[in-house]
């Protein structure tokens, strides 16, 4: 028989302490689908995300009801549509409105993959998908879009870094009277991953098998509920906490995974090992960074109590799983967690600590609300030392900033649900990076030695 | 295939024979019983063994869950491997 203790904190961890599966994310890969014809493409995509991932939804259900966990989201990631817009040419946006089709049919949360990847240039198809995302966001309700502008190994492509600016003011603008979600559905990414689950940068990479599964797990309010039970220990004894804590969670997503796997008859890929807040009080990173001795997230401290916590995590869950991929760290998107909420709110929580942090967490920038009037110069240069941050670290960086139409400091956007709200952050709209971006052109990718 | 029904709430008369019968209704054969009092509530778990179900597992998990509803009791049925997986090696 199971150790009653052991049956109890299991229990515990689901229905106080907000442990859940994340998502499970399949994966689709649709360069079989591309044709010269867009309608004909689109006729493709549709019948093959329908035949594989028909069954998504109730699988994700019936394991739910198996195992007592509750799987958050069930979501699709594809290929980047940008290859299929290479070969039909035409308008992208009839991309986009398919896989909004194909997602009300299978009852999927989320498509991710209305994406581009430019990190050293432009080849036939991104430009025109790139110039479109605005309105494919406007237009659609469930798909997401990303754009991969650096990389570690090809520098970073300041044209597209320059063009993105305006695609998110664009986007922010044209949803203007939807309080600018088209950007909480926007990521602009350097070292973007294959096998990412989460969204709004999850696309099916090229290199990924036909149809595969991955599952992102989340359960912020686990890690801080075990390091509560240890209030006088040192930060040693607290790495050791968060990496057991981690290994439970960890395998919690791998048994799901195996499970969904089998049932969908499809291969497992990864287990996305991230701490994924939501707005909901107990599951939130910040406050696992408070309850590690910081009197508030965004205080000194912050960047390196972060990186002990994103390091553990990683220590912990990587036994735990067959195969780990994804994004895999603590996330911090600033209107999904609650303690970063109250911290941007009482101002003590600023732009630049977040910068610092995305250097140690797992990805970068996210959801974080700016002022209306920032000029799309200014967005292309946070992007820009976003993509900095992750070139030379060899690690995954991303920038999702909603600029608010029409709000400035102190004002508010409320998404709802899991994207939560956010307050809006002082950006410096004193001095201008204008010049700089205006150059264009690439950055050369980073010496890989001689590292200080 | 073995699932556990944990039972967590306040201490009541008939509690178990209330669960039994819901296992006894569905053919789950029960393998192994331990109750105890944690932090002032009354936690049973049973392992029943549910391969000759007499109805489907959402079925069996409904009834149980309607049960803790009429008595104030939180009542849930998981299967066994999301406990094995998460606490042995």
């Amino acid at each position: 028989m199971i150790n009653l203790n052991d049956i109890m904190e299991t229990i515990n961890m689901i229905s106080e302490e907000n442990l859940d599966i994340r998502t499970v994310t399949m994966g689709i890969s649709l360069l079989d689908c591309a044709d010269s014809d867009a309608k004909a493409a689109c006729d493709k995509i549709y019948n093959k995300i329908t035949r594989l991932a028909g069954n998504l939804v109730k699988v994700g259900e019936d394991i739910e009801g198996q195992y007592g966990i509750p799987i958050i989201n069930k979501r699709i990631s594809v290929t980047p549509i940008a290859m299929l817009v290479a070969a039909s040419g035409g308008d992208p946006v009839l991309y986009a409105k398919t896989l909004q089709r194909a997602a009300d049919a299978t009852g999927v949360n989320f498509i991710g993959g209305y994406s581009a990847l430019v990190h050293k240039g432009f080849s036939a198809g991104d430009e025109a998908l790139i110039r479109s995302i605005p309105e494919a966001l406007s237009v659609t309700n469930n798909i997401c879009s990303s754009v991969n502008i650096g990389s570690t190994k090809s520098g970073i492509n300041m044209d597209a870094v320059k063009l993105m600016g305006q695609i998110v003011r664009q986007a922010a603008e044209i949803t203007a009277d939807r309080d600018c979600i088209g950007c909480a559905k926007l990521v602009v990414f350097c070292n973007a991953v294959e096998d990412n689950p989460f969204m709004a940068g999850a696309f099916h990479g090229i290199g990924e098998p036909d149809c595969v599964v991955h599952v992102g797990v989340s359960g912020p309010g686990v890690v801080q509920a075990a390091l509560k039970k240890c209030p006088d220990g040192d930060l040693g004894q607290l790495a050791e906490i968060i990496k057991r804590t981690a290994f439970k969670i960890t395998r919690m997503g791998q048994l799901v995974g195996t499970e969904a796997s089998r049932r969908l008859n499809v291969p497992f890929g990864i287990v996305d090992l991230s701490l994924a807040p939501t707005p909901a009080v107990g599951d939130s990173v910040a406050h696992i960074l408070e309850e590690m001795g910081l009197e508030t997230c965004g205080t000194h401290g912050t960047t390196a109590a972060l990186a002990m916590l994103n390091d553990a995590v990683k220590k912990g869950g990587v036994m735990a799983s067959s195969s780990v991929g994804g994004l895999s760290g603590a996330f911090i998107p600033v209107s999904e967690d609650a303690g970063m909420i109250a911290s941007a709110r009482s101002g003590d929580l600023e732009l630049s600590k977040l910068e610092a942090m995305t250097a140690v967490c797992s990805v970068g920038l996210d959801m974080i609300v700016i002022p209306g009037e920032t000029p799309a110069e200014v967005i292309s240069a946070i992007i820009a030392d976003e993509a900095a941050i992750g070139m030379v670290n060899s690690k995954t960086t991303a920038v999702r900033v909603i600029p608010a139409i029409g709000k400035k400091v102190g004002e508010e956007l409320e998404f709802g649900g899991l994207l939560g709200s956010g307050p809006i952050m002082k950006v410096n709209l004193n001095k201008s990076p204008k010049k700089f971006i205006d150059r264009a052109g690439r950055i050369p990718a980073p010496l890989q030695s001689l590292k200080n | 295939m073995k699932t556990v029904v944990s039972v967590i709430g306040k201490d009541a008369v008939g509690i178990i024979s209330q669960v039994s019968a819901v296992c006894s209704e569905c053919n789950a054969n029960i393998v192994d019983i331990t109750q105890s009092v944690l932090q002032d509530m009354f936690v049973m778990v049973m392992l029943t063994e549910i391969s000759e179900l007499k109805c489907t597992f959402a079925e069996f998990s409904d009834k149980m869950k309607a049960l803790g509803e009429k008595n104030s009791l939180d009542i849930r049925v998981m299967h066994e491997d999301i406990f094995n997986s998460m606490h042995r090696i």
